[in-house]
């Protein structure tokens, strides 16, 4: 839990820092309260994070959340007004992107369309002056990783979307990096396209080991397939980080339940906690509840209770389960889920499940049911 | 389309033949008309003759033709380094730099050219640096003339490219010239051919400013053509136009078949 949670203390007071030391963090990536402004508006806020080596670390957040400054502080191309980065036990904060060793795709490729896809692969080889027997081989062999070694000689706009990424992926692996940097790589693809390159990306992953990457994305399906852990920006800041099933299933704070993900949020006061069994009873208007606990939040406290959508259901789970009554307030059919809104007081809630044989109606007053352990507490004063 | 109707598409085509037939046709066949004309008395030429051609070809008037040529290629190819040298090192500058160098560059252009060649004739008839009376101040006037259309060809041609190409190439090691010539220059091939283009156009039919400061043994074929129409040899005068606007032509159709496969996206 506790590593799961982490953020910048001054985006979310009493979170901890992740960042470790240099021993931990400088053989994959670290920052150390790096911060980034332009024409005096902080657009990155002490950014303190360690990456492991061979780790995939996924950077989400809204368009402006300091995410793609972050990768782009990492490449080199923004330089910090404070704070240190450093790759592989070197500090690399004052080196230039061409001395970082660093593959880079971009979210249009950017595939060089005067060259062949097999000299835009070579391209790194040839600008470190490798041999030309070198070349080949090393070409050769990260085209055929890529599945792209029968389009070595068309140029980039006689590729698909979907080749032109491979031949980028190629090109960054080609100069064997320590990082591999992802900003937004699969945006520009269509949604079935989108979703073989995730394949893809995760079994060149599970074959190149080491291989730390970066990956910003502002789709939280992506982020939830590919990476080992999350963190999730906001303004400039890591709001949240941690690992992908713990961060999506107990949220640190408002804004991690609501970006990954959907949740159901409401608005509880803690009764008792037992840590025995590791639940709370909390009271949501005049109906008790129990929760997992959590330690940060005490008795006596208010707290927002986040339940996934997924986590409802309209039969109790078991004998534990807790239960509300809610009126119905719409049915959508999406085809493989139903998804049912509800009403408590002037709360809305979701919930989703399998289609169901006998959905309610609209209007209709439900019961519906949660299992204890399905819901988790945010405290009430990191409310995003 | 904004004309719809088969009768309105008519008469907008009939109009724009008759516009275009005036303005750029009509003019074109009168020259070539006179530079084979023999005798022009009546409403069209009453005798033909390949005459003003040979005349062209020969003496004087083949050294005017390569004065010419070589100019507009010094010239163009200086204001092409020079303006893409500008282009490149100014785009990561700070706005008002760049606005202060942008008008140094276009204001040459925004000015008579005979302006430009009078400043050139003040500027460097005294010591120390005397260039009246020599070849170097004839391509330093084109070279002015002609470096904003360099500059600004350039300029708006990194303007379109994305600075990922760079980046990426950056990130894979490509150090600063390397990346400019692997890189940078290839994509702005299709930009540095049009600025070259239109700068060798544009010196090629200066006269202006190099009627100011020409000096003897280095006549460009526009002062040529003028000083011969001046006194009287219209169909001489206008086989010279004839074969400068060949050569421009040539240039330009040989300048336009250079492979750009960075344009080819």
């Amino acid at each position: 839990m506790a590593e799961a949670v982490l953020g910048h203390p001054a985006a979310a007071p009493g979170l901890s820092v992740p960042f470790t030391g240099p021993d931990a963090a400088h053989r994959g990536i670290g920052y150390e309260g790096v911060a980034v402004a332009y024409k005096g508006t902080t657009v990155l806020a002490d950014f303190t994070l360690a990456v492991r080596p061979g780790e995939i670390m996924a950077l989400i957040g809204p368009s402006g959340s300091g995410k793609t400054t972050a990768l782009r502080v990492t490449a080199g191309f923004v330089r910090p007004i404070r704070g240190r980065v450093h790759i592989g036990g070197r500090d690399v904060t004052d080196l230039p992107p061409y001395a970082r060793s660093i593959g880079m795709v971009v979210q249009n490729y950017a595939l060089f369309p005067h060259m062949p896809a097999y000299e835009n692969v070579a391209f790194g080889l040839r600008a470190r002056r490798a041999l030309e027997a070198t070349i080949r081989e090393q070409v050769a062999a990260c085209l055929r990783m890529v599945g792209m070694e029968s389009f070595a000689k068309r140029y980039p706009r006689e590729l698909s979307g979907g080749q032109q990424q491979r031949v980028a992926i190629a090109r960054a692996l080609a100069i064997r990096p320590q990082v591999l940097l992802l900003d937004e790589p699969l945006s520009a693809l269509d949604a079935q396209i989108r979703l073989t390159m995730l394949e893809e990306l995760s079994r060149l992953h599970r074959s190149l080991p080491t291989l730390t990457v970066i990956y910003v994305t502002h789709d939280q399906t992506e982020a939830l397939t590919l990476a080992d852990r999350i963190g999730i920006m906001r303004d400039g800041r890591l709001v949240a980080l941690g690992d992908c099933q713990g961060l999506y299933r107990r949220p640190p704070n408002r804004f991690a339940a609501e970006f990954l993900g959907r949740a159901n949020l409401l608005p509880v006061t803690v009764e008792a906690e037992d840590a025995a069994s590791g639940l709370a009873r909390v009271r949501f208007g005049a109906v008790s509840l129990m929760v997992r606990r959590n330690p940060e939040v005490t008795a006596g406290q208010a707290a927002l209770l986040c339940i996934r959508p997924h986590d409802l259901r309209l039969d109790p789970p078991g004998p534990s389960a807790n239960s509300l009554a809610a009126s119905v307030s719409e049915v959508r059919w999406k085809g493989d889920l139903h998804d049912v809104g509800f009403e408590i007081d002037e709360h809305r809630l979701r919930l989703t499940a399998a289609p169901l044989r006998a959905p309610p109606e609209a209007g209709a007053l439900v019961n519906f049911y949660f299992a204890p352990e399905d819901a988790t507490l945010i405290p009430e004063e990191r409310r995003g | 389309m904004l004309v719809w109707s088969r009768a309105g598409r008519t008469v907008a085509w009939a109009v724009l033949a008759l516009l275009v037939g005036v303005i750029y046709a009509l003019p074109a066949v009168i020259i070539i008309l006179a530079s084979i004309t023999g005798q022009w008395n009546g409403v069209l030429p009453s005798h033909f003759t390949l005459q003003h051609y040979a005349n062209a070809l020969h003496g004087s008037s083949a050294a005017m033709l390569r004065a010419s040529i070589v100019t507009g290629l010094l010239a163009s190819g200086l204001a092409l380094v020079n303006g893409s040298w500008a282009a490149l090192a100014l785009r990561n500058t700070r706005p008002l730099p760049r606005r202060v160098l942008d008008i140094v560059f276009f204001i040459p252009s925004a000015v008579p050219s005979v302006s430009v060649g009078l400043g050139l004739l003040v500027a460097f008839s005294r010591p120390p640096l005397l260039l009246n009376g020599t070849l170097a101040i004839v391509f330093v006037a084109h070279f002015v003339l002609v470096s904003a259309y360099s500059y600004g060809n350039v300029s708006a041609g990194l303007s379109r490219i994305t600075p990922d190409y760079e980046q990426v190439a950056e990130s894979l090691g490509a150090r600063p010239w390397y990346r400019l010539r692997r890189v940078t220059l290839p994509l702005l091939l299709p930009y540095l051919i049009a600025a070259f283009s239109l700068s060798f156009a544009l010196s090629m039919g200066e006269l202006g400013a190099t009627v100011m400061v020409y000096p003897p043994g280095w006549v460009t074929l526009p002062v040529g053509i003028f000083g011969i129409t001046d006194r009287g040899a219209v169909f001489d005068g206008s086989a010279l136009t004839v074969l400068l606007a060949v050569t421009a032509l040539a240039v330009l159709i040989a300048l336009s078949r250079i492979p750009i496969k960075a344009a080819q996206r």
